[in-house]
């Protein structure tokens, strides 16, 4: 179970915790102006990171709000977790702007 | 029987008090502290198993919890067995009842041994080759028969009668395994202000000191040490300490999983006590000191009773004063074994000669065994045995081959050297590294916050074992922010055994070689891994998978490193590139108990009711499971079956008024100065325009333009709305209304609370459903005028603040009234009271589903599936077309989702009446067509209807809006059931009843 920082409470254990995919994809402001591949690209594309993972997660039995985790697929290592709106840490290989 | 192995020296088996206890009926003394192993021992039995596939005799071959062969079952009545227990580790109490299993009729005369006969017939992947075909035939006859040759023991015939408890904990230091690594990592962290917690799997701790008759530490014999050591240890307050207790699994950010055995030792435990602990311990920092296994070596028929590991008949004489032979061969590939036979010998046993692979043999322990008059033959093995229920003689031959030497015993201890216990480090995800010299995988780099220590680093002098564990000791509380009060340092004295080791097969040539066990539990020999590897399997975890060596429940504790050398050898690969076979948790077989802890009866799911449901109980209701709610599912009156109470609670719904429990309804609040934008980027519906005081049925997209969910909303002001949602879509719903609203639209004024649990809803549906509720509401005017179908006011019901609706799931002129949920059960039977002139009836979820069907009204989850957008279940008006944005809405232009053969929902009338379609049948257009028979859809809902006085269905059909009128096809098992495409609505399609 892994041991995961709200930004806002702590450390809680992961059972408190529902994970929300990978981060920093944003919704398109307009849609409709999208081709469809366009939208199918955000609707279904998604990384399969092996390293340095950027997502979401909720503290949905304790918060409720969602915040963003890096976490080290190959080992669960979470290097760090930020609030939603903040920026993955530039050194962190594989952010997107 | 009398004890005849046991022998007393020193303070071993004295002062102990004798122990009673049965074994396959029959009665032996044993004395406290003995493992049902060393007892059994005691008494001359070797003989405790029947081996897996050939049902060949089997023995103990370790003192531990690596045990292949001695799988018990115990326990006096059935709801206290527990099968496959290790005897090496069963504690022996007074009254303690154990059996052999895998055998019948009897352990020695054992009918399954005839696969023994087969053998030939029985190669590694018989299972893959043998019962491909016919595929009945595995049913009916390889199943059962496997299940009944093949085996280990009988699950109990009672539920559990024991109880087990769940426990969370924190401490700055973990320390696995209190041998002398972990007692020295132990008094180094807590001589600081670290807690620490030290667990060991055995009864007592101390590990190898425990049976270590020649070493001493700080000028104490090792045992003395030990307990000074647990004393010490015991007085300091940081510290706990826990015996019996397997960390059995590592599961990622330092939390272990520790099983706490607490009364299977007791003969009489009291009653407050749970049977097992489940430990969950987040630990800041980890001391990993758990050990090192004693390798067997692979030799032809060297699964006999009577041969064992070298350092287990050790741990029998020097811890439990029993000698488990008194004629012994010893075969080694390493020192240990000499120190073992010379532990014998002073026990009295007569070591016949001691075999070594090894070409020359020299040294402390080869010279003192040599001084000791014992016959030492290097370069030599043994290369066959004899003996059936328990060893006889070994055949003696130099290392190349020759003649062999025939000598007698009853003994045969081997050793291999010893593999590191690496479990926990490689399940924490640390990677391994081949050690050349000890023909073992030691830990490597870390991942997690754990550092290994003493054996299971590779470490086997005891020097280095205590001077790695102290050390160790004090870098986790120096990790976990803790200064130690100082260092102490530890005179040892001990002569090293070395870290020869050997992997497997010992024969150079292998025509000569019988068979050889590699795995002793799942019967697996050497020539069985040479055949995987010949019929081209050439990585570890594929030739573990087609031999099944390792994957038994000690999941190749003692067999891994064999069946690697055998391969390795085989296809000339070297070890590491052969790869190794993942550890996974648990380390040892844990019970489900443990696992389930309190979950177990009334506790296993939790339940919801709501505040009606006594009263729908009083009344003698069916309920029915809808997510974890309890709902009323019909009233069934005395006589009635769930058909005839449907059909009554129908017909008295539409005819009068009947009432409904509709209080699992999920539902949110939605607040705050944006409330009307949210909802309008939420759902497909347009709010803007709906007044306060209105309703409206709200439509819920995914992303990908599939409903997701439905429900009325009220708007009770211009910032505020009262959502409903579906029973079971509640918590979905607002965790992606939250998700959307913390994430993509941070900068809205708005504020969701899930008020589920605070309204009761009393649905009250029918033509007199008006005249019921009129004289118990204060302030607020029902009339048709003043309060239309689809509004929303807000009151007073019985003296009660109520938010009543005016909506319908029935096509009746219908209510909702909302009350808060303490109230429910008070305004449930007042209005219930109100209605009996008007033949109030209460009606569950079934009559509720069939009304609505009539009315062509969709359930979510039932008409659609996750790929139903709004036009296929005919929802298109209720999207907002002139909206510019909202959740999915990109979706619905999809190519995919604009076809105009896409399923759509319509209603399904059968050509005979009185036939009811089942639910997920399949449509076709041609039943006699060549299979497979294009299917163009299903059906989604189906009943009797008593109002329309027939069947009537809902389907999903390809193109089904362009089909009206068409015969369709559902064919099923007993014939083919043809039914007419109609419109959904089939229950007064204006909707004038609803309007009144
Ligand atoms: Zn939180």
């Amino acid at each position: 179970m892994l041991l995961i920082n709200c930004p806002y409470c702590g450390p809680r254990p992961e059972a408190e915790f529902v994970n929300g995919g990978q981060a920093h994809i944003a919704r398109p402001a307009d849609p409709m102006s999208l081709t469809d591949d366009e939208w199918a690209a955000y609707l279904y594309m998604r990384d399969n990171t092996k390293g340095l993972h950027h997502e979401r997660w909720r503290h949905a039995n304790g918060c409720g709000r969602f915040f963003n985790a890096s976490r080290d697929t190959t080992t669960d290592i979470i290097k760090r977790t930020y609030r939603m709106g903040e920026r993955p840490e530039a050194e962190h290989q594989g952010a997107k702007p | 029987m009398t004890d005849t192995y046991r022998v007393r020296r020193g303070d071993v088996a004295e002062s102990r008090n004798a122990v009673h206890f049965t074994f396959d009926g029959k009665s032996y003394q044993g004395l406290a502290g003995d493992t049902l192993a060393s007892a059994l021992i005691a008494n001359g039995v070797h003989l405790v198993g029947r081996s897996f596939k050939y049902h060949r005799p089997r023995g103990f071959v370790s003192a531990g919890s690596e045990e292949p062969n001695a799988l018990v079952g115990v326990g006096a009545t059935q709801s206290r067995y527990t099968p496959n227990l290790l005897a090496t580790q069963v504690e022996i109490y007074d009254g303690l009842v154990a059996e052999s299993q895998n055998r019948w009729p009897s352990l020695e005369t054992d009918a399954g041994f005839l696969n023994e006969y087969f053998s030939a017939f029985l190669p590694a992947g018989f299972y893959y080759k043998t019962f491909m075909w016919p595929r009945t035939a595995w049913k009916k006859l390889y199943e059962p028969v496997i299940r009944r040759m093949a085996g280990l023991g009988k699950a109990p015939a009672e539920p559990d009668a024991d109880r087990y408890t769940q426990v969370f904990a924190h401490c700055d230091v973990l320390i696995v395994g209190a041998g002398p690594a972990g007692l020295a990592a132990a008094l180094e962290a807590s001589n600081s202000d670290a807690t620490v917690i030290l667990c060991d799997e055995q009864a007592e701790m101390g590990g190898s000191l425990l049976s270590d008759r020649s070493a001493s530490i700080d000028g104490m014999q090792a045992a003395e040490w030990t307990r000074a050591a647990l004393d010490e240890l015991r007085k300091r307050p940081n510290v706990k300490l826990m015996s019996r207790t397997t960390a059995f699994g590592w599961y990622p950010h330092n939390f272990v999983g520790l099983n706490e055995r607490v009364t299977d030792h007791l003969s009489n435990p009291a009653t407050n006590q749970p049977r097992e602990r489940l430990w969950q311990v987040r630990a800041k920092e980890v001391v990993l000191a758990a050990g090192a296994i004693e390798r067997p070596l692979v030799f032809t028929d060297n699964d006999r009773p009577g041969i064992m590991l070298a350092d287990a008949a050790r741990t029998y004489v020097n811890r439990y004063g029993v000698v488990p032979g008194k004629q012994v061969v010893v075969f080694t590939a390493c020192d240990s074994a000499y120190r073992a036979a010379l532990d014998l010998k002073a026990a009295g046993a007569r070591i016949q000669v001691i075999v070594d692979l090894r070409k020359s043999a020299s040294g402390h322990w080869v010279d003192k065994a040599r001084a000791e008059g014992i016959k030492v033959r290097s370069d030599s093995i043994v290369r066959g045995t004899s003996g059936w229920l328990r060893v006889k003689s070994a055949q003696i031959s130099n290392a190349q081959g020759g003649d062999a030497e025939t000598v007698a015993c009853d003994l045969i201890l081997m050793s291999g050297g010893f593999t590191p216990s690496v479990h926990l480090f490689s399940q924490s995800r640390g990677k391994l590294s081949y050690s050349e010299e000890l023909r073992a995988y030691v830990p490597g780099e870390s991942v997690e916050r754990e550092r290994s220590v003493g054996a299971c680093k590779g470490l086997f002098a005891l020097e280095s074992v205590i001077e790695s564990g102290a050390k160790g000791g004090r870098d986790a509380a120096a990790k976990a922010g803790f200064s130690p009060r100082g260092e102490r340092s530890y005179t040892v004295s001990a002569q090293s055994v070395g870290a020869d080791a050997f992997i497997g097969s010992v024969m150079t040539d292998h025509q000569a070689e019988k068979r050889a066990w590699v795995d002793f539990q799942n019967d697996v020999t050497a020539k069985d891994v040479r055949l995987a590897t010949r019929e081209g399997f050439r990585s570890i975890e594929h030739v573990k998978r087609y031999t099944t060596t390792g994957m038994a429940t000690d999941q190749g504790k003692l067999s891994n490193m064999n069946a690697l050398g055998v391969v390795s050898k085989q296809i000339d690969v070297a070890v590491p590139k052969v790869g190794l076979t993942t550890f996974r948790p648990p380390y040892t077989p844990t019970t489900f108990g443990s696992f389930a802890g309190q979950s177990r009866g009334d506790l296993f799911d939790p339940v919801r009711k709501t505040s009606i449901h006594p009263w729908a109980e009083a009344q003698g209701a069916q309920f029915e499971d809808v997510g974890v709610w309890k709902r009323a599912w019909y009233f069934p009156q005395v006589g009635e079956d769930m058909h005839a109470a449907v059909a009554r609670e129908c017909k008295a719904t539409r005819e009068s008024v009947g009432i409904f429990d509709a209080s699992t309804l999920g539902k949110i609040e939605i607040v705050g100065k944006d409330a009307a934008e949210f909802m309008n980027r939420m759902y497909t519906n347009a709010w803007t325009k709906l007044e306060p005081g209105r309703l409206r049925y709200g439509v819920m997209l995914r992303e990908d333009g599939f409903i997701m969910d439905d429900g009325v909303v009220g708007r009770m002001a211009t910032d505020r709305f009262h959502v409903t949602t579906t029973t079971g879509g509640a918590a979905r719903v607002l965790s992606m209304m939250e998700d959307y609203l913390q994430t993509e639209w941070p900068d809205l004024e708005v504020w969701l609370t899930s008020t589920t649990e605070q309204w009761s809803v009393i649905a009250l549906q029918g033509p007199n459903a008006r005249k019921v509720l009129e004289p118990l509401v204060e302030g607020i005017d029902l009339s048709a005028d003043a309060m239309p179908h689809m509004s929303v006011r807000e009151g007073r019901i019985c003296g009660v603040p109520t938010r009543l609706f005016r909506v319908s799931f029935t096509g009746e002129l219908g209510f909702e009234v909302n009350v808060p949920a303490g109230y429910g059960r008070a305004v449930w039977e007042a209005i219930f009271a109100a209605g009996k002139p008007y033949g109030i009836t209460p009606y569950g979820t079934e009559t509720m589903h069939v009304l609505r069907a009539e009315k062509g009204y969709i359930i979510v989850g039932q008409e659609t599936d996750g790929t139903v957008t709004p036009d296929d279940a005919g929802l298109g008006w209720a999207v907002g077309k002139a909206k510019r944005d909202f959740v999915g809405k990109r979706s619905l232009s999809r190519p995919a989702l604009v076809r105009e053969d896409r399923k759509q929902l319509v209603g399904l009338l059968t050509t005979d009446p009185k036939v009811v379609l089942e639910e997920g049948a399949q449509i076709v257009l041609d039943p006699t067509h060549p299979i497979p028979v294009p299917m163009i859809g299903h059906v989604t809902s189906s009943y009797w209807s008593a109002t329309l006085n027939r069947s009537i269905a809902l389907a999903l059909v390809r193109g089904g809006r362009s089909r009206m009128g068409e015969e369709l096809s559902i064919p099923m098992p007993d014939g083919v059931i043809k039914a007419k495409v109609v419109d959904s609505i089939l229950f007064d399609p204006k909707g004038e009843r609803l309007n009144a």
